[in-house]
């Protein structure tokens, strides 16, 4: 059993704060992902638990037991770093049996590991070469047999995928998943790409500036984002947001359009500030929609530009005076200046108070 | 077509002015070693004839006189020898050992007047060392390691400590941090990352700081006709001194001597030049 648990951990490096007194319960076997802009703190979070760097404040425990005092090689953890960091001297077979050679195991245990480790990566071919020999994808794989050789109780990845190219980062994002799947590990996966995060985690842990924002599993994060910092980081595209204000029982848009209060918004104050907003995906042309229940309103946009993506077509159009995008599926060619009628789903929308941020929802 | 043609002569051009360049450089740097190879062969007559001679004969005559007793005109070489090995050898040995270290940890920590203390190293190195010479000789009388082994060393040492830090510490600025993490995350402690990670990919680096380390020693000069006396410590450039008198200098012998100083040297060079090669295009780490 090894969760791994995080109550009030500080970093400070001199006067500058880093990382503002975070608290987190990790599963045991869950694959969790800390995503959140660069600068935000997610190395330093994960470098405390590895024991590379110390604690300034608080405590981490790894399957019960505070190791804030523990070298790194006392944690039973392993991490595949961004770059990779595999020796260089050393052969693909003597970095994947490192660990165990250090450990003094039995030759024959080494040699078993090893071959097994290549073996679920793929390795085989390579054994023999330097990682100068490799290609990135290579040296990436055998960052990860070198982890997964001396089965750690945990994992730890820092943004392991960002040096790769667009489609490899892809295969190699299945290939951690599946990985993950056979080695039945917790993981704890650092990234500042929210489509990795959405894709892994089992759990997402959002940060900013040293603090969470909102814990949650992709779909949580995703269908009820807790302020707009969070509704504009996940997803692709990111959150329409229109400033409005609360009239009645509708949200009059950049005191132009009117549109009615989602059903889903909590307490609201007649003439309060909103920020209102909804994703591309609930907005669609009549004809070229998504079939839903639920309340919809219906509005006359004018398409300036569109992007399209085979199985739809992201259409930019002006709604009160502010860029949205809007999602055309079964696209038909569009020019732009065409005028189309759009249909928005109303509880699918978000209503986040516009001094604060935060969503206010029912 | 044409312009091909003359694109392609200017090319030729510049190779051929290029080679001679090198051509001549490399004459400039070799032509006196080999005089002196060349001049430990000739008869004196040979060597002080006027205009030179140019095809040489060959006579091995300052070797035997070299190697002959005391008072034949001979030298104690093998002493000699003996002495530059041991103060060369234990000076770079212990240079290289300070100086890794020191250069490790300018590399890898933070501490208090870190840049001033790097500053101050490099400073030491801009004081000449003849100009330490007369300090030094006082201080190792009065201490009485004057005409030793052991004050030779001292001096060396403390002479190419600065440069080794210096040069050690950028090879290992230059190895990513990461790489003893990941052995520390794999159960190496420290020291073990340090030696069985940090040090064999820094490894070319350090042989060229030993390198470097030895051949300051073995070829220095200016200190060691101060600090030694006797043939127990006296080293081969101070032993060349031996071949002149007060009126006349046995050119011969001291190009003789000057070979077997030269041979070694050589020798080791091109032991290392593999590591010396690959510590000067040092950045092939990342992996
Ligand atoms: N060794 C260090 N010294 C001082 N500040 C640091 C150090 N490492 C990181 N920081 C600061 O801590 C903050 C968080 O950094 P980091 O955890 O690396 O962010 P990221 O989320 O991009 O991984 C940043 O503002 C960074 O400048
Ligand atoms: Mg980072």
């Amino acid at each position: 059993m090894t969760e791994v648990t995080l109550s009030k951990v500080v970093k400070k490096y001199g006067q500058h704060q880093a990382v503002h007194g975070i608290d987190l319960d990790i599963q045991d076997g869950e694959f969790v992902v800390l995503v959140g802009p660069s600068g935000c703190g997610k190395s330093t979070t994960l470098r405390m638990i590895a024991g590379l760097e110390d604690i300034s404040g608080g405590d981490v425990t790894i399957g019960g037991r505070v190791v804030n005092d523990l070298p790194p090689r006392e944690r039973n953890i392993s991490m595949v770093f961004q770059n990779y960091a595999l020796y260089p001297h050393m052969t693909v077979r003597e970095n994947l049996g490192f660990s165990l050679k250090i450990a003094k195991r039995p030759e024959q245990e080494i040699v078993k590991a090893v071959d097994e480790a290549a073996g679920i990566l793929g390795l085989d071919e390579l054994m023999d070469r330097k990682p100068a020999a490799l290609s990135g994808g290579q040296r990436q794989r055998v960052a990860m047999g070198r982890a997964i050789v001396r089965h750690p109780d945990v994992f730890l990845f820092d943004e392991p995928l960002s040096n790769l190219d667009a489609k490899l980062r892809t295969q190699m994002r299945v290939e951690i998943k599946k990985l993950h799947q056979k080695v039945e590990s917790t993981i704890i996966y650092v990234t500042h790409d929210q489509v990795e995060a959405m894709t892994l985690a089992d759990r997402i842990v959002l940060m900013r500036d040293g603090h969470i924002v909102q814990v949650g599993t992709p779909l949580e994060l995703f269908n009820r984002p807790v302020d707009t910092f969070v509704a504009t980081f996940i997803g692709s595209p990111p959150m329409n947001l229109v400033d409005g204000v609360v009239q009645g029982e509708t949200i009059v848009l950049n005191g132009s359009i009117s549109v009615p209060l989602p059903v889903t918004a909590g307490p609201l104050t007649n003439g309060q500030a909103v920020k209102f907003g909804f994703r591309a995906d609930n907005l669609m042309p009549i004809g070229h929609a998504v079939e839903e229940e639920g309340a919809v309103h219906e509005l006359d946009l004018s398409v300036t530009l569109t992007e399209p993506l085979g199985t739809e077509t992201l259409l930019f159009t002006n709604l009160a005076g502010v860029e949205v995008q809007a999602k055309m599926f079964n696209p038909r060619p569009v020019t732009p200046g065409e005028q189309l009628q759009f249909r928005l789903m109303l509880d699918k929308c978000h209503v986040f108070d516009a001094k604060s941020g935060q969503a206010v929802r029912g | 077509m044409d312009r091909n043609q003359s694109h392609r002569n200017r090319r030729r051009v510049l190779k051929t002015l290029h080679l001679t360049a090198l051509f001549l450089t490399m004459m400039i740097i070799c032509i006196p070693g080999l005089w002196i190879v060349l001049n430990s062969f000739r008869p004196t007559v040979e060597i002080m004839a006027k205009p030179p001679v140019w095809v040489p004969s060959f006579t091995l005559d300052h070797y035997r006189a070299m190697f002959a007793g005391a008072g034949e005109g001979g030298v104690p070489v093998f002493s000699y020898f003996r002495n530059s090995l041991i103060v060369s050898v234990t000076s770079t040995l212990i240079a290289i050992l300070i100086g890794m270290s020191g250069g490790y940890a300018f590399a890898r920590y933070r501490f208090k007047g870190k840049n001033g203390y790097f500053v101050g190293l490099m400073l030491f190195r801009a004081v000449p060392g003849v100009a330490l010479s007369l300090p030094l000789f006082i201080v190792f009388a009065k201490v009485g390691i004057i005409d030793t082994h052991f004050g030779l060393i001292l001096a060396y040492v403390a002479m190419n400590v600065p440069f080794t830090i210096w040069l050690t510490d950028g090879f290992f600025r230059q190895i990513p941090k990461e790489l003893h993490e990941a052995a520390e995350i794999d159960g190496c402690t420290r020291w073990q990352a340090f030696w069985q990670v940090e040090f064999p990919v820094a490894r070319s680096g350090v042989a060229s700081a030993a390198i470097f380390a030895f051949l300051t020693s073995w070829n220095e000069f200016a200190l060691a006709s101060q600090l030694t006396r006797s043939v127990g410590s006296k080293t081969m450039p101070v032993g060349l001194l031996d071949f002149t008198a007060e009126f006349t200098i046995n050119w011969g012998g001291m190009c003789a001597l000057a070979v077997l100083m030269i041979v070694p040297a050589l020798i080791l060079t091109f032991i290392v030049q593999k590591h010396l090669i690959a510590g000067l295009t040092f950045g092939g780490v990342k992996g």
